[in-house]
């Protein structure tokens, strides 16, 4: 057998085995378990669409928020009925088409995808003008402003007092599902010519200039990938906690996502995958630490807030002892597990 | 809108660029040798602020006694926080010297949120900073007079410090080339300490006015004025210092007039300020003063 | 294999963390909480949190067992708030839960205790929105048409303003809603609103502002807002000599508005729920007494919300006889006179409270009684 036949039936065998873990929890798990499922789903898809940016392309991109903020909002107006709508702008009516539009669930997914890109695409020319620390500002700034926005567009967003109601549509098949068709269009990408471009443009970029790559071509590609798919998962977020607001999206939101891409290696989507689902476990895992514990001999009083330490901690802590994270820039790979397996004990 | 409004408004941009600028030296003096967005510089406002507090509150120290100790404070906190969080990373890539300046602001944020508590502490306000003063119909806090000489004299004492002295000299220096100021015998992570001990004290003197002038701290208090420095700095010439104040008063002044002019768009005014931004570095990527970026390896 | 001791030290650790299993103690009653502990509102859910310590010691014990706090923070976030309330139903088995502070965050918690049946009662959840449709949801506070009304009642005809400016924080429900039905009672009442302008959660500087509204010269400034916001506002509109009534909400009374507000806070008026003075409920004076004891300072609104809503779930556990969900509910809905610490409560439609609210203005540096305008 080809070895790209035997990786495609091992890729399939993994998925498969993904999705009977899967069909296990949703017949037997309780909910909360269920719960943490799909938040690390949702996680996954956004940490490797935003690895994509700050990790492949080397940009520090600090607004996926902004584009996670269009695509639930798109995708939470598309889906509800205008009754709900009237409901729920009490304040100021909701402007025209938008209060009568409906659309499925799986067109106001694209259609927050595919208006996120839109608003990559736009702000992309003041972005991708400028690198570093500029960009970071830059893109802290967009986000800023799409949250500024949120709550002054009353007529659209409902201002502050945000939507709720939405049908809880979003599920495990969905989630997962829309993360692992990420992990493969941003493998197949990252694999591709222009994903060895954007690697390029990292590294150095006037070498690669002098190569022939057209770094702003690149770089615009990996930010309207990585909008597309955080505007999905946006989409996806609304609909399984039911209502969005402004402040969903602050840049507190932004910082897990950096901590997940960081702990698991800028760089290797295997790593933001890892780093996603560890975080949305040890996020609850972590609670313990805010709860009271008993030692038996010893009660120890929870102090709530310590995870939030914890988790600055283990940031800087990664960043400045094992600066490679978890994964490094390496990626999974079947030949990599079969070489490791066959490796002679020592 | 009478003229007299128009002044009002005028002296209240220009408390509030003062401000701005006053933190922003900071900034731009860290940026310039470090090329690093201190992003924890806004947090050590924070610092500054509850070290006064329990100066005052605790100890019981004249004001006199503990605002000073507390910018000494926040001075070592700034280097302890360049040993802690950069020192280690100097020959890293930029990206994660930016990702741990993000990890410290959060660990001061969440740390004082554990320790101190969420809740909003009033500032002790001696009465010599709360006067207001009636002029021609203007109401102007004695304040807003003190903060702008403030930042002028500190404006001029660093320039003394970087144009005359010796250390000042090497500052400049590890500024342009770190491999060369050391080859020319220069402690480099020395400097690096002094400029941190100087930025930092002065943002502790910029947080203690803002605790003056807005008496109530919280452990986010640093975050505003720290984004809305760093947009002054840039829109001056990030690294130049002189320019970081002429930026803060551009940028105090800005806001301020917006909200004078227009009231109906005062729900912008937070986006406005990134605006600014964006359209600097769209058209004018090296700010006012500001001198061509050169990347630095 | 650096990379591999590091992947085994993480998991490690965490592995470590889930072992510690939280203190159980045996035969009690839990009631969960989730609140903001940290985070971008953290002041809030720390301020409740006190006032619902207060209350779990005026009253520890419901159906001859302890009642046992399980508090879990949802850092000020909506995700965080739905991973806790399905934690605490199904991982800590809670009866009954108390939270979120605020409406966003209760509104992402809601959907999950409904489908549980596991009554909720928030403390300080006042967008209209939040209990819209749901079963098991309750609150402890008014909401905000209620709210936005009276305040422009009393502004005309206590205050007898003729026209008003409104300041809005842009980025909160709360305000955004009650200046809004402020702005529709007053105006419906012959009064004129001559400018609105708006600030954010986080500004310090409103000078502009208030040197926009000191130009239209109103007779009162409505500012709705927090009180960290607006012990900063009244401040500065002082400082300019803005000297008209400012009237606000029960959002801004708490100690640390005199506290930073000082002298200029004097004359500030609140709609709100209680006033420490005088105290209507024996409930209310034993807790203002216990809170000044073990905090150390004067009850503020958001603690007293915090307890009434304890008071309000363990009450009617207890006259439900039962921990059982629906029982508490019928029970919960069924309110009436109840003594809570903010005042007389009867549970109205869709587990909105009626009760009667309490005018306070700041006197002598203290909150002193105006007026009670009955629903």
């Amino acid at each position: 057998m080809a070895k790209s036949q035997r990786h495609l039936l091992l890729n399939l065998a993994g998925i498969l085995l993904v999705f009977l873990v899967l069909l296990l929890f949703e017949r037997h798990g309780s909910l909360y378990q269920v719960r943490i499922l799909n938040n690390m789903a949702i996680f996954i898809t956004l940490a490797v669409s935003y690895n994509l940016v700050n990790g492949i392309c080397g940009l520090l991109h600090l607004g996926p928020n902004a584009f996670i903020t269009i695509g639930a909002y798109t995708s939470a107006l598309l889906t509800m009925t205008a009754n709900e709508k009237m409901m729920n702008f009490i304040i100021e009516p909701l402007i025209w088409p938008l209060s009568v539009v409906h659309a499925p669930f799986v067109l106001s997914l694209l259609a927050g995808g595919l208006l996120a890109s839109l608003f990559a695409f736009l702000i992309s020319f003041p972005v991708l003008r400028v690198r570093g620390d500029y960009l970071a500002i830059v893109t802290l700034g967009f986000g800023e402003v799409v949250r500024v926005l949120c709550n002054a567009f009353q007529s659209v967003t409902n201002g502050p007092l945000g939507l709720k109601g939405l049908s809880p549509y979003t599920n495990l098949w969905w989630t997962w599902g829309v993360a692992i068709f990420t992990i493969a269009v941003t493998t197949k990408l990252v694999n591709s010519s222009y994903g060895r471009a954007m690697k390029a443009i990292r590294e150095d970029e006037t070498a690669a200039r002098a190569m022939g790559i057209d770094p702003f071509k690149h770089l615009l590609l990996a930010f309207l990938v990585s909008a597309f798919f955080s505007g999905v998962a946006g989409g996806l977020l609304a609909h399984l906690i039911t209502t969005i607001s402004p402040t969903l999206f602050t840049f507190f939101f932004t910082f897990n996502l950096l901590i997940i891409i960081v702990v698991g290696g800028l760089g290797s989507t295997t790593g933001a995958v890892l780093g996603a689902a560890l975080f949305a476990w040890g996020g609850e895992a972590l609670r313990v630490v805010e709860s009271p514990i008993d030692l038996g001999f010893l009660r120890i009083p929870g102090i709530p807030g310590m995870r939030m330490v914890i988790f600055s901690i283990i940031l800087m802590g990664v960043i400045i002892f094992a600066r490679r994270g978890m994964m490094g820039r390496s990626e999974f790979s079947w030949d990599a597990l079969w070489a490791r397996l066959h490796r002679p004990a020592r | 809108m009478t003229a007299t409004i128009l002044l009002q408004q005028l002296i209240n941009g220009i408390s509030l660029g003062s401000l701005y600028g006053l933190v922003a030296i900071g900034y731009t003096m860290v940026y310039g040798i470090l090329r690093l967005i201190n992003f924890a510089h806004g947090d050590l406002l924070m610092v500054a602020s509850y070290a006064a507090i329990y100066g005052v509150a605790l100890f019981s120290l004249p004001w006199f006694v503990s605002f000073p100790l507390a910018i000494a404070f926040t001075g070592c906190m700034g280097i302890v926080l360049d040993r802690g969080a950069y020192k280690p990373l100097r020959d890293a890539p930029r990206i994660s010297l930016l990702i741990s300046a993000i990890g410290a602001s959060f660990l001061l944020e969440n740390m004082a949120l554990v320790v101190i508590g969420g809740i909003p502490k009033g500032f002790p306000r001696p009465a010599m900073f709360a006067k207001v003063i009636d002029v021609l119909g203007l109401r102007i806090q004695v304040l807003t007079i003190y903060i702008p000489i403030l930042t002028l004299i500190f404006l001029a004492g660093l320039l003394y410090i970087i144009y005359r002295t010796r250390v000042g000299k090497a500052m400049r220096a590890a500024s342009v080339d770190f491999e060369t100021t050391r080859l020319m015998g220069i402690n480099v992570d020395r400097i690096i300490a002094i400029t941190f001990l100087i930025g930092s004290s002065l943002a502790a003197a910029g947080g203690i006015m803002w605790a003056l002038k807005y008496p109530q701290v919280n452990p986010f208090m640093g975050v505003i004025p720290g984004l809305k420095a760093f947009i002054a700095a840039v829109l001056g010439g990030i690294g130049n210092i002189v320019g970081a104040v002429i930026g803060g008063f551009l940028l105090g002044l800005g806001e301020i007039m917006i909200v004078a002019l227009i009231p109906e768009l005062s729900q912008y005014r937070d986006a406005f300020s990134f605006v600014i931004l964006i359209l600097v570095l769209l058209f004018r990527p090296t700010g006012i003063m500001g001198e061509p970026i050169t990347d630095k390896t | 294999m650096r990379r591999t001791s590091f992947i085994a030290l993480i998991a490690v650790m965490f592995l470590v963390a889930g072992a510690l299993s939280p203190a159980v103690a045996a035969d009690t009653i839990k009631i969960g909480l989730y609140l903001p502990m940290t985070g971008a509102v953290a002041a809030y859910g720390q301020m409740e949190w006190d006032g619902i310590q207060i209350a779990n010691a005026m009253m520890p014990e419901v159906l001859g067992k302890k009642i046992e706090l399980v508090l879990v923070d949802t850092k000020s976030d909506k995700i965080e708030a739905a991973n806790a309330v399905s934690r605490l139903i199904e991982k800590e088995k809670v009866v009954g839960i108390l939270g979120e502070a605020i409406s966003g965050n209760s509104m992402a918690g809601n959907p999950i205790s409904e489908a549980a049946k596991v009554p909720t009662v928030s403390p300080t959840a006042t967008n209209p929105l939040v209990n819209q449709g749901k079963n098991y949801a309750f609150r402890a506070c008014f909401i905000d048409p209620f709210q936005g009304q009276v305040a422009a009642q009393f502004a005309r005809d206590k205050l007898k303003a003729g026209s008003a400016a409104v300041i809005i924080d842009i980025a909160q429900d709360y305000c955004v809603g009650l200046a809004n039905f402020f702005v529709k009672e007053f105006v419906k009442l012959g009064g004129k609103v001559v400018s609105t302008t708006y600030i954010q959660t986080g500004d310090q500087d409103f000078s502009a502002q208030l040197s926009a509204v000191q130009a239209t010269k109103p007779d009162i400034i409505y500012a709705p807002n927090y009180y960290t916001e607006d012990a900063l506002m009244a401040k500065q509109a002082r400082d300019l000599g803005i000297n008209v009534p400012i009237l606000t909400g029960d959002g801004a009374q708490a100690d640390a508005l005199i506290e930073v507000g000082g002298k200029a806070v004097e004359n500030m008026y609140f709609t709100g729920h209680f006033h420490k003075d005088a105290a209507s409920t024996e409930r209310s004076k034993e807790y203002i007494k216990r809170f000044k004891e073990q905090k150390g300072k004067e009850a503020d609104a958001f603690g007293a919300l915090g307890a009434d809503a304890y008071f309000l779930l363990v009450e009617s556990i207890k006259a439900a006889g039962t921990t059982d969900g629906t029982k508490v509910r019928d029970a919960l809905a069924a309110v009436k006179d109840f003594q809570g610490v903010s005042g007389v409560i009867t549970m109205g439609e869709s587990g909105n409270p009626v009760k009667s609210m309490v005018i306070n203005k700041v006197e002598n540096g203290k909150f002193a009684f105006v007026t009670v305008i009955n629903p």
